[in-house]
């Protein structure tokens, strides 16, 4: 497979053609925006919490394939799982969850969701363990 | 300010000059073969503007002679061959539509530098032997040929700097900082390059200045029509304006705003980023006041920049690094300042960089700017054209008359980094994003665009390979 076939995988571009939870929550518990500024993504994720778990999950904004899928597929994800769980979530369960591997500069990409949704759920801009 | 004025600085008339131009090259010192790691590219004779203001720029430039000679055809596969990049054996041909971020660079450059490295490696301006001799004198003869490049007046007004975004920095700092104040206005466009935004932005919190901006058309042009109300109140000091818009590729009559600007009391910046590395640009006929370019973007190494400015201006401004060399005597709590322009030069310089620095300004030069920007804008032309045949493609900015080498588009419902990706793979390389000209996209109503830009070295079938992957791209992303 060529260095394209594989970052466009089936997976992704069924994620990205057809956005699981793609939309917005009218009274949210938790919302959050990001972007990324280096490629003029914008993400929000919308929230809505019952019992510690995370009961709908909508994702909305504009990006590129990778940080569209990615944002469906954790939305996908995430949906039912607790807060607790959610914080837990690192890099490399994003990567899982993509099942690809991403240059440093398309990791960006494939990160917005998860940095939106755990800065969203920690009620801070930066995470910790963001950086590692 | 009319449009029949504005079209009469615009480049359909440059390009004109400079095919006529052409006409009247001589063959001397022409690229016989692609020798390679060798040849230095046919000579240089006019430098015509790109803001039509030709006439009057016969440079005085020794190598500048007039000639009856034909001359000889531009040939940029000949060019391309002088170009290790090029060669590099890789799975795919590599079509590098990326010129405006970074330029390749020929092995005359390459080799300049290793010959100081491996022959007169040494700290410049102190050391009292042999060989600090010899890298003193490649870096002062690199900056006189920098500053002949943009026809300075003077050496000493040409100072080095990391950058363009140093040059600008320099000026913020060093002139901005003790001359403005409260009140004061600066006039700048809605096309900058962050780094013609970013410092001003910094010294306006800092003083309280106002910062004012030239608007951009739905063309992608600047209304100039805006600018008498703009500098009418008399307080603004500075109008900072980039020469060729790196996104747009649009060619902005840079001599008429300093006119304007010079009219009503304010200073001339033009950020020449774009602009002297691709066509021929002379300080003295632009009229400006500073001007900051960069030896990456014109096939001369990373790390070392220029910054143009009117010696008067230069003699009044306190310095903007301390350090090393800048100094004519330190004593323990004051010290005395260097004259120009080392003053502006604190610290051991780029010393290789400057030495390739100047040997890009030779192979441009011997390539003639006036034949560059017009295989530029040939490109651009052809590219334009090419770019019809990919349905759901939108070209932001001017027509390819009014515009460089410079080619950034939209394709609907495809992200610019997809597009790049998939171009990626063609072996094309586009740069995706904004460019560093946010501001300039949120007026354009794009979050990002994908961007194609020439240089000397670029060939058609680099254009069709581009061509080929936006087809593909399409494909790829079909709904």
């Amino acid at each position: 497979m060529s260095g394209m076939d594989e970052l466009f995988r089936e997976n992704i571009l069924d994620h990205y053609k057809h956005p699981r939870n793609r939309g917005t929550l009218e009274h949210p518990d938790i919302t959050f925006e990001d972007a990324n500024p280096l490629c003029g993504d914008r993400l929000r994720m919308d929230v809505m919490v019952k019992d510690d778990r995370i009961e709908q999950v909508r994702f909305s904004g504009v990006g590129c394939s990778i940080s569209l899928a990615a944002a469906s597929m954790l939305c996908e994800a995430v949906e039912g799982r607790t807060l607790d769980e959610v914080r837990k979530l690192s890099r490399d369960d994003m990567l899982e969850l993509l099942g690809i591997e991403l240059g440093p500069v398309r990791l960006k990409c494939g990160m917005l969701a998860l940095k939106t949704l755990k800065s969203g759920v920690y009620g801070l801009h930066q995470w910790p363990g963001e950086d590692d | 300010m009319t449009a029949a004025k504005r079209d009469r600085s615009g480049t359909d008339q440059g390009r004109g000059d400079t095919l006529s131009a052409r006409q009247a090259a001589s063959s001397v010192g022409a690229i016989e073969r692609p020798e390679r790691g060798e040849g230095v590219p046919p000579p240089a004779r006019e430098h015509p503007a790109p803001d039509g203001s030709t006439a009057r720029l016969a440079t005085e430039h020794p190598a500048q002679k007039p000639s009856t000679c034909e001359p000889d055809p531009f040939d940029a596969h000949a060019i391309r061959a002088q170009f290790p990049i090029f060669r590099a054996k890789r799975d795919k041909p590599l079509s590098y539509l990326d010129s405006a971020a970074t330029s390749q660079k020929p092995d005359a450059v390459l080799e300049a530098m290793d010959h100081y490295y491996s022959n007169f490696n040494a700290n410049i301006h102190r050391g009292i032997y042999g060989i600090a001799e010899e890298a003193t004198a490649a870096y002062e003869d690199a900056r006189r040929r920098v500053a002949a490049f943009v026809n300075a007046r003077s050496p000493r007004e040409l100072i080095f700097t990391r950058n363009s975004t140093e040059a600008i920095n320099l000026v913020a700092y060093s002139w901005g900082r003790p001359q403005l104040k409260s009140g004061d206005a600066i006039v700048l466009t809605e096309m900058e390059h962050h780094s013609n935004l970013v410092p001003w932005q910094i010294l306006a919190a800092e003083r309280g200045i106002e910062l004012r901006f030239i608007p951009v058309t739905g063309s992608g042009e600047l209304d100039l029509s805006t600018l008498p109300a703009l500098l009418a109140d008399g307080r603004a000091k500075l109008v900072a304006v980039v020469h060729i818009s790196n996104v747009l590729g649009t060619v902005n009559p840079v001599a008429e705003i300093a006119r304007d600007a010079h009219a009503a009391g304010a200073l001339m910046l033009v950020d020449a980023s774009q602009s002297v590395p691709h066509c021929p640009v002379d300080v003295q006929a632009l009229g400006c006041d500073f001007m900051a370019f960069t030896s990456h973007k014109m096939l001369g190494p990373t790390g070392i920049g220029a910054l143009w400015a009117r010696r008067e201006l230069l003699e009044a401004m306190p310095p903007f690094l301390g350090g090393g060399e800048m100094i004519r005597e330190v004593k323990l709590r004051e010290s005395q300042w260097n004259e120009l322009p080392w003053k502006f030069e604190a610290g051991t310089m780029a010393i290789a960089e400057a030495v390739g620095f100047g040997a890009a300004v030779d192979y441009l030069t011997a390539l003639g700017m006036d034949r560059v920007f017009a295989h530029d804008r040939e490109l651009a032309a052809t590219t334009m054209e090419r770019l019809r045949e990919v349905p759901d493609l939108t070209i932001l900015g001017p027509p390819a008359g009014r515009r460089g080498g410079v080619i950034a588009f939209t394709l609907d419902g495809l992200h610019p980094h997809d597009v790049a990706t998939v171009l990626d793979d063609e072996g094309v390389a586009v740069r995706a994003g904004h460019h560093c000209a946010m501001p300039l996209h949120e007026k354009l109503g794009v979050p990002a665009s994908a961007r194609a830009s020439f240089h000397c070295y670029t060939v058609p079938a680099e254009i069709d390979a581009l061509v080929r992957g936006l087809h593909r791209a399409r494909k790829v992303f079909a709904a």
